[in-house]
């Protein structure tokens, strides 16, 4: 799967790790409290280049273990309400659901970045 | 319509087993996400940027009613309620869920549909003119070509894993409303002009993507009963000489470019002399075998023209406008082919609701012969409407939401599914239709601009043939924003050619606006009839560069002030 560039230095932190469930296809999230978590303001935020190896590390076990496809990081920036928000319009996209349905997807389950 | 045989039925369902163990494997961990992707692809289901989408085969565009319910129930159970057809005359599903999948293909088994050869480096599903078989300028119903050369693709041992992915178009018509020069192999069936023989004239090498090109004629007159030895020489040519180590170059137009036109047919013309012809061909039994399932269905004999109709029309005007903008007419007299347009004012092209869909197979199967047509531009057909029924059928439209009197006109957009759903777009696509149909939804203002396609892909790739707009746009990413390039002079038909840009790229919301100078433009410079590709032709791109750029300058200054 494409997704949104990296910057080729690595990351600029904070960065959240995102994946498909691999059952059902939803994009999950490495949740704070262990395992994985559909709703983006649950997810677990890495803010240097250590945690943000942790939650890559967890990925790709996960990935092994057939939880989950799909795995990387991504860009974010804390909004005012503490939750991280995609700094890349593809990511950000990603975190609510398709913009033609606001009825669909996560913008329609959850609270997500505004 | 074509039905399945004991084959094709013990195929498909042979393929539903296999892929149901294949994900059954892939859950418990035995076959790993490498193993499986290939395996989830060649069975259409790929990992788009909310979920899974599975797309499903509708060859040739061609379906039942009882097949539209089938879809629709699929959309209601394993779905969010709608379904999208596609560019490819296709029907996609963007929510379903990987245990999901096996059951659904089953689903589609029961009515003869798969998802098969809709994704991966094969022969993709074959697509043809929309109004095969009803058209006035056809010399043959295409579809029973394109039926041919689907058994002759499907699973067809030596092309199952080509260089990349393949598709073929067919037209019977003089008027190509299958975009056959823009399709890897495009099949145009015609008269022989001295013998008066039919044949099929053979064009290699079309595409879209990030290299467009038109197709090069490799021969301008083959004989029907050579058609698959003949493809098959063109996909040993391919097959062998095609790229296959960069991806970008690896479609059979830029072996015809690389190799150039001249050596390219002399290469395919060496293959064919050296296969044995009888082998690959199908036997006249076989052909007439499928050709019985596409003879016409029983018309009542009556006048060309009906009164019922004409007076209806003389006492509605909203009836009258839809006959005459979606009305095609059919070569039976009394009778007509409808469009029914996918693209109400603001929605999203090519996309319909479980409940549409019901209805619309009602109407199918009590007024069109249980018939319908997906057509490449996202809408539907009901190919045989008795012209006494018209009156009943738009009202039975108009009740479901699908009475939209637009088909060709600025509103009826071809868009890709973009960012909003696929993980390869670098730009969102939808809402920018959205937004062009809501500044031109004046059904007096559509009519007076006429003809005229906008074609949006969300990513080079093309999905939305922008390329071959009259006005295209492509979106790309530029510095970490959406940003959008306009094209002019695109177009699909027997004229093909490929649009042309009007200048640099402009931000999302300022596409309508750029469109509104482009249509200004036409308005201004048009003579006659002209349509505005005709326009573009005759006046050359200037006026058109210095429409959009003043546009471009009066927007950065409105932006500054």
């Amino acid at each position: 799967m494409a997704e949104a560039k990296v910057n080729k230095k690595g990351p600029k932190f904070p960065v959240i790790l995102v994946a498909n469930d691999l059952l059902d296809g939803e994009v999950v999230f490495a949740a704070k409290d262990g395992g994985w978590t559909p709703e983006p303001g649950k997810a677990a935020v890495a803010d240097d280049a250590d945690a943000a190896a942790e939650l890559e590390a967890r990925g790709q076990a996960e990935f092994k273990a057939n939880r989950i496809v799909d795995p990387y990081l991504v860009e974010v920036r804390i909004a005012e309400n503490g939750m991280p928000v995609a700094t890349h319009f593809r990511e950000a996209l990603r975190q609510k659901g398709p913009t033609v349905h606001p009825d669909m997807g996560k913008q329609a389950e959850y609270d997500v970045p505004a | 319509m074509y039905r399945y045989d004991e084959f094709d039925e013990r195929f498909v369902r042979d393929r539903v087993r296999q892929f149901r163990s294949q994900v059954e494997r892939r859950l418990d961990g035995s076959l790993s996400d490498d193993e499986f992707k290939p395996l989830r692809l060649k069975n259409g289901l790929y990992l788009q940027l909310h979920a899974y989408m599975l797309r499903v085969a509708v060859p040739y565009g061609t379906l039942d009613s009882r097949q539209l319910r089938q879809l629709a129930l699929i959309a209601e159970k394993y779905d969010k309620g709608y379904a999208h057809f596609t560019t490819r005359q296709n029907l996609q599903y963007n929510w379903p869920k990987l245990k999901d999948v096996p059951d659904i293909l089953d689903l589609l088994a029961d009515v003869e549909m798969h998802a098969i050869q809709t994704s991966g480096n094969c022969i993709r599903n074959v697509t043809s003119d929309q109004f095969a078989g009803v058209a006035k300028d056809e010399v043959e119903d295409p579809r029973v070509t394109a039926e041919l050369i689907r058994q002759w693709s499907s699973l067809h041992p030596e092309f199952v894993w080509l260089p990349r992915k393949f598709k073929i178009a067919v037209t019977g018509a003089e008027h190509d409303r299958a975009a056959i020069k823009v399709h890897d192999i495009g099949i145009r069936i015609l008269r022989h002009a001295e013998t008066n023989e039919v044949g099929y004239e053979i064009v290699v090498g079309g595409g879209l993507g990030r290299t467009p090109m038109i197709g090069k004629v490799v021969r301008s007159f083959l004989p029907k009963a050579e058609l698959l030895a003949y493809l098959e020489a063109i996909l040993r040519v391919y097959n062998a000489e095609g790229r296959r180590d960069n991806k970008f170059k690896a479609r059979v137009k830029i072996l015809v470019h690389e190799t150039g036109e001249e050596e390219f047919r002399a290469r395919v013309e060496a293959e064919y002399a050296k296969l044995n012809g009888p082998t690959v061909n199908a036997p006249e039994g076989e052909v007439e075998r499928i050709a019985a399932y596409f003879a016409p269905p029983a018309y009542e004999t009556l006048p060309e023209r009906s009164q019922a109709l004409e007076t209806a029309r003389a006492s509605d005007p909203a009836l009258d406008r839809f006959v005459e903008q979606n009305g095609f007419a059919h070569k039976v007299p009394g009778y007509i082919a409808l469009t029914v347009s996918l693209k109400g004012i603001g929605e999203v092209p090519g996309d319909m609701t479980d409940a549409q869909m019901r209805a619309f197979a009602d109407i199918a199967e009590r007024y069109s012969k249980d018939e319908l047509r997906v057509t490449h531009s996202q809408n539907l057909v009901l190919p045989h409407v008795k012209q006494d029924d018209v009156p009943e059928v738009f009202a039975a439209l108009k009740a479901n939401g699908l009475a939209t009197a637009n088909a060709g006109l600025i509103t009826d957009i071809i868009a890709c599914p973009g960012l909003d759903y696929c993980a390869l777009a670098t730009a969102k696509s939808i809402p920018i239709a959205q937004a062009i149909s809501k500044t031109f939804a004046d059904d007096d203002r559509q009519r007076e601009i006429g003809e005229l396609p906008i074609k949006i892909s969300g990513c080079i790739n093309a999905c939305g043939h922008h390329h071959v707009g009259a006005i295209g746009i492509l979106g790309l990413e530029k510095s970490g924003v959406e940003n959008y390039q306009i094209t002019v002079g695109g177009d699909a038909s027997e004229n093909a050619a490929l649009g042309e840009r009007v200048g640099p790229g402009i931000d999302a919301d300022q596409v309508p606006g750029a469109v509104e100078a482009l249509v200004s433009v036409y308005l201004r410079e048009r003579q006659g009839s002209e349509r505005f590709v005709d326009t573009v032709r005759r006046a050359g791109l200037d006026p058109f560069k210095a429409g959009f750029q003043a546009f471009v300058s009066g927007a950065g200054q409105e932006a500054a002030e």
